[in-house]
């Protein structure tokens, strides 16, 4: 039995970047706040002091900063003829834990995504004609528009001190940026990160092919900062520990270094951890979110009543809890009827190494968004006319730092241990790099998440099941990006490289991406979105859902700056629009 | 003042016995006073997990994944066996984060690690199996005793799933002592491996470095400190 707490008026489920963004904006409208952490509290220079963080093992390999799945899992499976097992170990994707969530141990790639985007049914159709979106790729405009969103890509930036340099700056193309971005309203609050060898050379190598390499857009700072909120950042060290690790210097962008310094000390915010939330509770009508049950570390539950739900979990819990709680109709994928798992995509990874015998690249020196970038081939950048795909991803090196249990590339041919592999790794580790690709993923009609018919977390509910696999559109256009970065590594005119496409069904085993999306998406008609153009709930006016579980598709880019715009853009409208009328922002 | 604070509605709960709601966290952020830090370090060589028929596996078995030859030693003499055996009777051979609830079903590749047994039971069922089928070879009583050029093929074999083992999947076992012995290699010499650094200096990792800020624009120059592990190097050591 639950024992029942006093009402507040927002509660906040989950605690990393949408949660701390949430409770900031809408502390500051006055509201008392609470929220939800399952797991526990953490700062990031205790946690994470430069005297113990550059541990490869214990943070990446023993996954301390990623969510135990002995806790709570999914069940994964290619296509719905196969019977989906538990994930049972981490691979291929690498959720976070504790206060801060993935914010945590992300590399700081701050992106926006392309204005057409963000219209990418209407976009495609209206280039290349109704038969470029085939009637199995279920891809939607989103609702919300790049200029609609550009304020609060500016807030994230400025909150995050990132680092870059503008490629169009109020539409005015400006040499050294992306000049395929859509129009910034300013130029990036710090300049790019210094250039370490390798993605110098890359740079050098695309120029020289006639293409405009330009700096990875980066939450690393360039040099010491002060945000809006009065947050102090340091300067990166490079010290090439950053992605799937904390950082203590104060270099990364997270919650807890941009944030959580103020909202923290405000008296009308309290934050609750070790607590978990495991049902929204509906009044008679099933229209209104009254309270939420969660449970402690010792098991007792609690049911919290609040006036207005946020969820901020991250993507695959959002759209589980709204499956155990009965909230909106779920996806069938048999009738193409009903939303909430709809559309669950991914992101499609591939990378080229590239090999010399005569030069020494140190490419332990690093940082999480450090590098060079070409956008020539991400979304609607090139004429996909007769390419038999649509979307796209960039290409680029950058240079998070080389761990060597994780990096150790060694030419084609070279044996996988013995002599010969120890031969290969002293004489190339110090010369190789890698060109990565980060190639979009449509919706597709078969890729979906459902709750599990067999398997069960600690509570005994059933996982969320993951049904995915990667189609024709999404191999053809990730071979073709990853044959125009062969292109500019045999221009760095290496000693050898070695071409590593995506073959194949989607494998759990390697690690690819933590660019989960979909499942709650928005929209502009409830009938094919689980969320209006302000992330607010069709079905239940009082809950709003952040996270990229809105993505009705997953473009070519990081998501973390469109998450957070996002968030901005939805907290702005409850505080502008919902608390003055509490009720839908927009009318089905 | 950061404080977590125990409200009188939750104390006067706890007097009449009824649940406590979490401690709220409000007013600032929470010190926690030595709720981080490195972890311990392995010591001693002793092992703790494996038996001795077992031990004698795992030493000849990475002695071969990573040999000692003219570039330096090998993982036997950097301490990968004593890592491996300190990591198996530790959270990891538990596989403590792992989910390990039923049912179980062989599934897919692409569904990735599907058996029962934990790290710690794929090792000792695998090294038992192994040592069984190479006795009833007759060969030699033991994969350790086996010639260097036999130890190799029956390696190969393991890799390659040609060597059927009861109760567990010989291709799960050799893909993970392959990643832990590089992992024994190349960690922290914290965790019992990489003894002196030696799987770094052999490829030119600098260690827990905190700051590269120097070497960031010097495009093409030999590195020139020494690496550091966590617990310092052997310099600062010396008066």
């Amino acid at each position: 039995m639950a024992t029942r707490l006093p009402n507040v008026d927002v509660l906040v489920v989950g605690f990393g970047w949408t949660g701390a963004i949430v409770a900031q904006e809408l502390t500051e409208a006055g509201l008392n706040v609470l929220a939800l952490e399952r797991g526990t509290w953490r700062d990031t220079p205790i946690d994470f002091a430069p005297t113990f963080d550059q541990d490869e093992l214990r943070y990446y390999w023993r996954h301390e900063l990623f969510e135990p799945l002995a806790h709570e899992t999914l069940t994964i499976r290619n296509d719905a003829s196969q019977t989906a097992l538990p994930m049972r170990r981490l691979g291929s994707f690498l959720p976070g834990i504790n206060v801060g969530g993935a914010g945590v141990h992300w590399n700081g790639q701050i992106w926006r995504f392309l204005p057409s985007d963000f219209v990418a049914r209407t976009h495609n159709v209206s280039r290349y004609g109704k038969a470029a979106v085939p009637d199995d790729m279920t891809i939607q405009d989103w609702g919300v528009t790049y200029q609609e969103l550009e304020p609060h890509y500016d807030t994230f930036e400025y909150i995050c001190g990132a680092s870059g340099k503008a490629g169009n700056l109020k539409g005015q193309i400006q040499a050294g940026g992306n000049p395929f971005e859509g129009p910034r309203s300013r130029e990036y609050p710090n300049p790019p990160m210094a250039m370490s060898y390798p993605p110098t050379l890359f740079a050098g190598a695309a120029t020289q092919l006639g293409h405009k390499p330009f700096p990875h857009p980066a939450a690393n700072m360039s040099r010491p900062y002060t945000n809006p909120l009065g947050v102090q950042l340091g300067a990166c060290t490079y010290c090439g520990f950053c992605e799937k690790f904390g950082c203590g210097n104060y270099s990364k962008s997270s919650a807890q270094t941009t944030i959580l310094p103020v909202l923290m000390r405000k008296p009308n915010f309290t934050l609750k951890t070790e607590s978990e939330v495991v049902k929204l509770n509906l009044d008679s009508t099933g229209k209104r979110v009254v309270s939420a049950t969660y449970v402690d570390a010792s098991g007792q539950e609690f049911e919290q009543p609040a006036d207005l739900v946020v969820l901020c979990a991250y993507i695959l819990h959002n759209v589980r809890l709204l499956l155990l709680s009965g909230i909106g109709k779920p996806y069938d994928p048999q009738t193409g009827q009903g939303v909430i798992g709809k559309n669950y995509a991914y992101q499609i990874t591939s990378s080229v190494n590239v090999f010399f015998d005569d030069k020494i690249l140190n490419p332990f020196i690093g940082a999480g968004a450090h590098g060079m970038i070409l956008d020539e081939w991400n979304g609607d950048n090139f004429d996909h006319s007769g390419k038999g795909f649509i979307g796209g991803g960039y290409v680029g090196v950058v240079q998070t730092g080389a761990r060597p249990i994780e990096t150790h590339p060694t030419p084609e041919g070279t044996p996988k241990w013995g002599s010969g592999f120890k031969q290969a790794v002293a004489k190339y580790y110090l010369r190789a790099m890698s060109i990565a690709t980060h190639g979009a993923v449509m919706s597709h009609r078969g890729n979906y998440l459902d709750l599990d018919p067999t398997y069960r977390d600690v509570y005994g509910r059933p996982l969320l099941r993951m049904t995915f696999d990667f189609t024709d559109n999404e191999h053809r256009m990730s071979d073709y990006i990853t044959d125009r970065a062969a292109e500019v590594a045999r221009a760095m005119n290496p000693a050898s490289i070695k071409v590593n496409y995506r073959k194949g069904s989607w494998d759990v085993v390697p690690y690819q991406t933590t660019h989960n999306t979909g499942g709650a998406m928005m929209g502009s008609d409830p009938k094919s979105s689980a969320v209006n153009r302000y992330l607010q709930s069709w079905d239940v006016p009082n809950l709003f859902i952040m996270g990229s579980s809105a993505f009705p598709q997953n473009p070519g880019y990081n998501p973390t700056g469109t998450v957070a715009a996002l968030a901005y853009w939805s907290a702005q409208a409850i505080r502008e629009t919902y608390l003055k009328a509490p009720g839908p922002l927009v009318q089905a | 003042m950061p404080s977590r604070k125990l409200s009188r509605r939750g104390l006067l709960a706890a007097a009449a016995g009824l649940p406590v709601a979490p401690a709220a966290i409000r007013g600032g952020e929470p010190w926690r006073e030595g709720a981080a830090d490195a972890p311990t370090a392995a010591s001693g060589r002793s092992y703790s997990f494996f038996t001795a028929p077992e031990a004698a596996f795992i030493e000849a078995a990475v002695a071969r994944l990573i040999p000692k030859d003219e570039l330096g030693p090998g993982a036997l003499e950097v301490g990968v066996v004593t890592f491996i055996d300190r990591q198996l009777a530790g959270e990891f051979g538990r596989g403590a984060r792992w989910y390990m609830q039923g049912p179980w079903g062989a599934g897919e590749k692409t569904q990735g690690y599907q058996t029962r047994l934990t790290p710690a039971g794929v090792y000792r069922a695998a090294i038992g199996a192994i040592d069984a089928a190479v006795a009833h070879e007759g060969k030699a009583g033991s994969f350790a005793r086996l010639a260097l050029a036999d130890q190799d093929d029956l390696l190969h074999r393991l890799e390659k799933g040609q060597l059927q083992l009861a109760g567990v999947d010989g291709v799960t076992f050799f893909d993970m002592l392959l990643q832990n012995t590089l992992e024994g290699f190349w960690s922290d010499p914290i965790y019992g491996g990489n003894r002196d650094m030696a799987g770094w200096k052999l490829i030119g990792f600098p260690g827990a470095r905190y700051d590269q800020t120097p070497f960031v624009g010097q495009h093409g120059k030999p590195y020139p400190l020494p690496p550091v592990g966590l617990k310092g190097r052997p310099a600062w050591n010396r008066s």
